[in-house]
């Protein structure tokens, strides 16, 4: 069944301390949407709700995790890395604390809410902190695997997770390490390498590229810092030209990242798809159209990359 | 030892702090001198209440152990006063002496901003204005969250603010918070000196009144004068008395106090004295010194 990895947060939040782990969260008047509601339901003392205030929410969670605590954090992407970007730059990264940047609602597919709400720079804002780990998770059993490896490895952790109701490509108790990316089709003409909502988008448009003769090989990036560098090198290695796509900025997002890996390590062609502005309103598939990041517009690409 | 004996193990006298404070004006203009670069003024207002603070029986330290789990917490906000925390752990022993002229050096443990990672005795690393207030809050608030579920009394959290500081907006969040969560194990301390890089805080942007502005966020607010190591006591004690709030003692300093060419001067934040002007402080605090001394005993 199709969840939002938003879904996985409260979820795997009740789960860990279940386990006995002891962790609290602090969210920005956001509760109910980024699922930590469901925690705080479960464990009343261990959420925090610190009112339309981010830069106190890490602040606050960086205190909670200085008295032996793993603290996750809420609020929306964009508010929740960009309002307080210098807080958890200087308190959480530079004291290395186990605070667990977990926001919700990135990305275009927030849809209706706008550009004001479309984190697009979340990706690029947190991969350039020293002692930042980067998570993308691409559907619901994924991201409850990547709450549970930032819960459990000591450090600052972002888990980047969405609004929309996104496709199944893992079973139900998935795990990954902290540097994951996957092969989740075999492939030799291109690899698609993909993040986030933009892995079941890339699966779909090598199905309609297999029945052209195209055979793509696509590639869950789902850990953007660090990288899995061998699955990675592998895979381009192995295609000789990598397509990546993102639901983000093409400026310091996964893809910048996979290209300043195999400019280094296997240099081949690399085009990056994604956003290179604002969004705006609509739904999360006519955006996705209309900005050419859904399955049509990869499959398209790929294409015009292979001259067919 | 729990938090109360440790509490009560570094308790000194008013004479014997004077003192204290005195050797840490010492130490920071000379790590000053030695630098060439950093922050007198406002490491020199905060210095007596730094020391008032740490020997006042009301803070649970542990001069042999830094890290020490009983030990209550203090977090030095406006992290430019490092010099003044630094030259607190050489008096504690966390830091040998000898040490105090590596400050803003490559590789030395006295980074020019506090370093937790580099320096024992460092919470966390501070700096940036603004952020203190919010940390202070959280470990405040997890410290009530242990004693919950331990029984026991929680442990206390100072943070040290500066005047200029309070323009930050985070530290409202962080007021307004404290405030609704009752946090009455967090005690903050502005040091109000109304000196800030660009001119007199009441000029570039008044935070006055900033008493008031806290207690409408539903602290109790404390007047003291920074100076005076009584007065600092006396404000110390009242606020860890305060029951179902957080307090603020709002301390009165002058910038650059003990130095007398430095005092009030802005020209003094974020400048280092010279070898001469070094030479002259120094003599200036050791006299001071001698005097201290000297009224001690016909008293």
């Amino acid at each position: 069944m199709a969840k939002a990895t938003r879904a996985a947060f409260g979820e795997t939040l009740i789960k860990l301390v279940d386990e006995g782990q002891d962790i609290m969260a602090v969210d920005a008047d956001l509760c109910g949407s980024t699922t930590t509601g469901a925690f705080g339901k479960a464990y009343p003392d261990r959420l925090v709700d610190v009112g339309i205030a981010e830069q106190n929410m890490i602040g606050v969670a960086s205190g909670l995790a200085l008295t032996g605590r793993t603290v996750f954090t809420g609020s929306f992407a964009v508010f929740g890395t960009g309002r307080c970007w210098e807080q958890i730059r200087n308190t959480v990264c530079d004291s290395d604390l186990d605070v667990k940047i977990c926001p919700t609602h990135a990305g275009i597919t927030v849809g209706p809410d706008g550009a004001t709400h479309q984190a697009l720079e979340d990706i690029a804002l947190m991969r350039v902190l020293p002692g930042m780990r980067v998570l993308v998770p691409a559907d619901y059993a994924s991201a409850c695997a990547a709450i549970r490896v930032a819960a459990t490895t000591p450090g600052p952790f972002y888990v980047r997770l969405g609004r929309e109701p996104l496709p199944e490509i893992y079973e139900d108790g998935f795990t990954c390490d902290v540097a994951f990316a996957n092969v989740v089709r075999e492939g030799a003409d291109i690899a698609i390498m993909a993040c986030g909502v933009e892995v079941a988008h890339a699966l779909k448009a090598a199905e309609e590229l297999a029945v052209e003769g195209i055979n793509a090989e696509v590639v869950d990036v789902m850990s953007i810092r660090p990288l899995d560098e061998e699955t990675i090198i592998a895979s381009a290695s192995k295609c000789g030209r990598v397509l990546t796509v993102e639901e983000h900025s093409i400026y310091g997002g996964m893809g910048s990242a996979v290209a300043e890996l195999l400019s280094e390590k296997c240099p081949v062609p690399v085009t990056r798809m994604g956003m290179t502005g604002f969004g705006q309103s609509g739904t999360a598939a006519e955006l996705l159209s209309y900005y050419g990041l859904d399955a049509a517009a990869i499959a398209a690409r790929v294409r015009e990359l292979l001259g067919k | 030892m729990a938090t109360d004996a440790l509490r009560q193990a570094s308790a000194r006298s008013d004479a014997e702090i004077a003192l204290i404070a005195n050797r840490m004006r010492h130490d920071i203009i000379e790590m000053l001198g030695a630098a060439g670069s950093g922050h007198p003024g406002g490491s020199l207002s905060a210095t007596d209440i730094m020391a008032t603070l740490f020997y006042s029986g009301l803070f649970g330290m542990d001069p042999t152990d830094p890290e020490n789990p009983e030990r209550d917490r203090f977090i030095l906000s406006k992290g430019h006063a490092a010099p003044a925390l630094y030259a607190l752990f050489v008096q504690l022993g966390y830091l040998p002496h000898d040490e105090i002229t590596t400050l803003r050096q490559v590789g030395s443990r006295l980074q020019g901003h506090p370093d937790r990672h580099a320096c024992p005795g460092v919470e966390v690393c501070t700096g940036s204005l603004g952020q203190g207030l919010s940390i202070g809050s959280g470990i405040a608030l997890g410290f009530k969250l242990d004693a919950e579920r331990g029984g026991s009394e929680p442990r206390r959290v100072f943070v040290l603010l500066g005047d200029g500081e309070m323009q930050e907006g985070e530290n409202w969040e962080a007021a307004m918070f404290a405030g609704n969560q009752e946090l009455d194990n967090l005690v903050a301390i502005v040091d109000l000196n109304n000196l800030q890089i660009d001119g007199h805080v009441t000029d570039v942007n008044n935070i006055e009144p900033v008493a008031d502005k806290f207690r409408a966020f539903g602290w109790e607010a404390i007047a003291a004068d920074g100076h005076d190591i009584a007065s600092v006591r006396a404000a110390l004690e009242a606020a860890v008395a305060v029951s179902g709030k957080p307090a603020v003692i709002v301390a009165k300093t002058i910038k650059g106090k003990g130095v007398s060419f430095m005092e009030d001067q802005v020209s003094w934040h974020g400048n280092a004295p010279s070898p001469e002007q070094t030479e002259v402080a120094l003599a200036e605090i050791d006299a001071a010194y001698e005097a201290l001394l000297a009224a001690q005993k016909e008293a």
